[in-house]
């Protein structure tokens, strides 16, 4: 533990989210307001906070599938703010993404959804038409053995079952062999075993392949389990910032307090009470 | 219990005055229109037995109607591939169309707004109206036809593809430009194989209504089997006529077996 806290102090910074806003479109609230954060490499962050709170755009801005009204981004020493065609296909090419809702190519092959993974490396011509070469494709069975899915490597998408699927979501993104991998509740539609089974491989390839992860999550308690460090989002705004092991509850209150509806707040106590008693639990254990 | 059933049965009783009031206006109101259109419902049911017993004498096909079968089947052939061509191009134009109309796939607001409002028009102006307008520039022929069907198909199928894209694309759109791949990579490995069925099945439906339009079509400008119906029709050879429909139901009914063999295929 402490080896590695030092090991961080020293890593340089991936990330640097300076300022960052962002609205929809002029007469909605703002998604994000002056959103800063430095993430360093290697690091582990978990970004928790309320449904709406800004947490998938905050995700997409990194990677510039959502382009912010104000603010700079600062990925791998170069400003990101602005690069646009192939600049910004170079950029993302670094930036792996794992969804929600898996988004595979469901009629193609598992093979096929991880060897999309390098098609930011190709030729317009050979990517559009799926040509890969032997060393890529040796190359995706190395990483389809990783996430244990060699056996359904010829199996459509379709086929697989909703852990089998984010595994593929995962084998792709690592096929980019990126520095940053973002994650957009990548456990919100899985069942408890599954979600961990998927925590355990994000971590193990954040341990094992030095990628640094940025995760949203719905839940606390994995968040504890499995980060170095836990942000918070309510409302559009970062309301906490530090270590996972560190966090309290009356942080946990903060970051899920609704700010727009008082009379939601009660509401919101009681759904919490189940990831707190977690919280406290893991507290206890660790 | 006793006392419950009563209620009820008031409840019940009040619903069955305001459904017999309904039902009341609704036989005023046919019989209004009855007599201001001249319009008799008993005439109109008696005469229902004598129609079908002319469609028995006289459109059932007979043995000298089908020394016409050649004939019928070189223009049923000509209609169909009419059709097919029409569609097929109409397809082919309407993918590209909807790639700009699809908010997921589209380059700009611009162009997602030019696409819809050019598929929009060429579909609002119905096929007829095409044919009439074309007819004074391209004259009485095939080409007539397949250009009314290829701008109507390719308006329907411009606004089916949207959808289809729309609803499909838009996360493995996000999926793969998140992977740093450029737009023809995201199209031809992402959107094309997920909206592929779909397309196939619009494309199949759009055969199928552009053969029964093409009939229709095929009286204004002379070509095809509606121009040997009409033919017929005017000669008063029913009989043939009936082959006729008999010929273009069987060609329809095959397609529509054909598609669904297909649709089970590709799915």
């Amino acid at each position: 533990m402490i080896s590695k806290g030092l090991k961080q102090m020293q890593a340089p910074e991936l990330l640097s989210i300076d300022n960052l806003s962002k609205a929809y479109n002029k007469t909605e609230d703002q998604a994000l307001t002056d959103v800063s954060l430095t993430v360093t490499e290697g690091e582990f962050v978990c970004v928790i906070g309320p449904s709406g709170a800004g947490k998938s755009t905050l995700l997409r801005c990194i990677n510039r599938l959502v382009d912010a009204t104000q603010g700079d981004l600062v990925f791998n020493g170069q400003n990101i703010t602005r690069v646009t065609g192939r600049a910004l296909r170079e950029v993302r090419t670094n930036i792996g993404m794992v969804f929600q809702n898996y988004n595979l190519v469901e009629r193609r092959s598992v093979l096929e959804n991880v060897l999309h993974g390098k098609l930011g490396h190709k030729s317009t011509l050979a990517g559009a038409l799926g040509f890969y070469t032997e060393a890529e494709k040796a190359e995706a069975f190395e990483i389809l053995e990783m996430f244990g899915l060699a056996k359904l490597a010829y199996k459509r998408c379709s086929e697989l079952s909703g852990g089998q699927k984010q595994r593929v979501g995962i084998a792709r993104a690592a096929m980019q062999h990126p520095k940053l991998i973002l994650c957009d509740e990548p456990i919100a539609s899985l069942d408890p075993n599954s979600a961990e089974m998927i925590m355990d491989y994000l971590r193990r390839m954040n341990e094992t392949m030095g990628i640094t992860c940025i995760v949203n999550l719905h839940h606390v308690d994995y968040a504890i389990q499995y980060a170095d460090r836990i942000v918070g989002i309510n409302a559009g705004r970062v309301v906490h910032d530090g270590p996972s092991k560190a966090i309290q509850q009356h942080d946990l209150a903060r970051i899920y307090e609704n700010r727009h509806d008082a009379t939601v707040i009660e509401m919101r106590s009681t759904a919490q009470t189940q990831p707190l008693s977690l919280f406290l639990g893991v507290a206890v254990n660790g | 219990m006793a006392k419950r059933k009563r209620l009820n049965l008031s409840v019940l009783g009040r619903r069955n005055i305001s459904v017999g009031l309904v039902v009341l206006v609704l036989l005023l109101i046919v019989e209004l229109s009855s007599q201001a259109t001249d319009f008799s419902l008993a005439d109109g049911l008696t005469s229902v037995p004598t129609a079908l017993l002319w469609m028995v004498t006289h459109l059932v096909p007979t043995a000298k109607s089908l020394t016409n079968l050649p004939d019928i089947l070189s223009a049923l052939g000509q209609t169909i591939l009419m059709a097919v061509a029409a569609t097929v191009l109409g397809a082919i134009c309407a993918l590209f169309f909807s790639l700009m109309g699809a908010r997921t796939t589209s380059p700009s607001v611009i162009l997602t707004r030019a696409a819809r409002v050019v598929a929009s028009f060429f579909r609002n102006i119905p096929d007829v109206v095409w044919t009439i307008i074309l007819l004074f520039s391209f004259g009485q022929n095939m080409i007539t036809g397949i250009i009314t069907l290829f701008f109507t198909s390719f308006g329907m199928l411009t606004r089916y593809f949207i959808e289809v894209i729309d609803e499909i694309g838009s996360d493995t759109m996000e999926a793969l430009r998140s992977t740093g791949a450029n737009y023809f990579q995201t199209f031809a490995q992402g959107i094309y194989p997920s909206i592929i069925p779909e397309v196939v099945v619009w494309t199949m439906f759009m055969v199928e209504t552009n053969i029964r339009d093409a009939t229709l079509i095929g009286i204004l400008t002379a070509t095809g089997i509606g121009y040997v119906f009409s033919l017929f029709y005017t000669r008063l050879d029913f009989a043939t006529c009936g082959l006729i429909i008999v010929a273009l139901a069987v060609v329809i009914i095959t397609l529509e077996l054909v598609s669904s063999q297909i649709k089970k295929m590709i799915v």
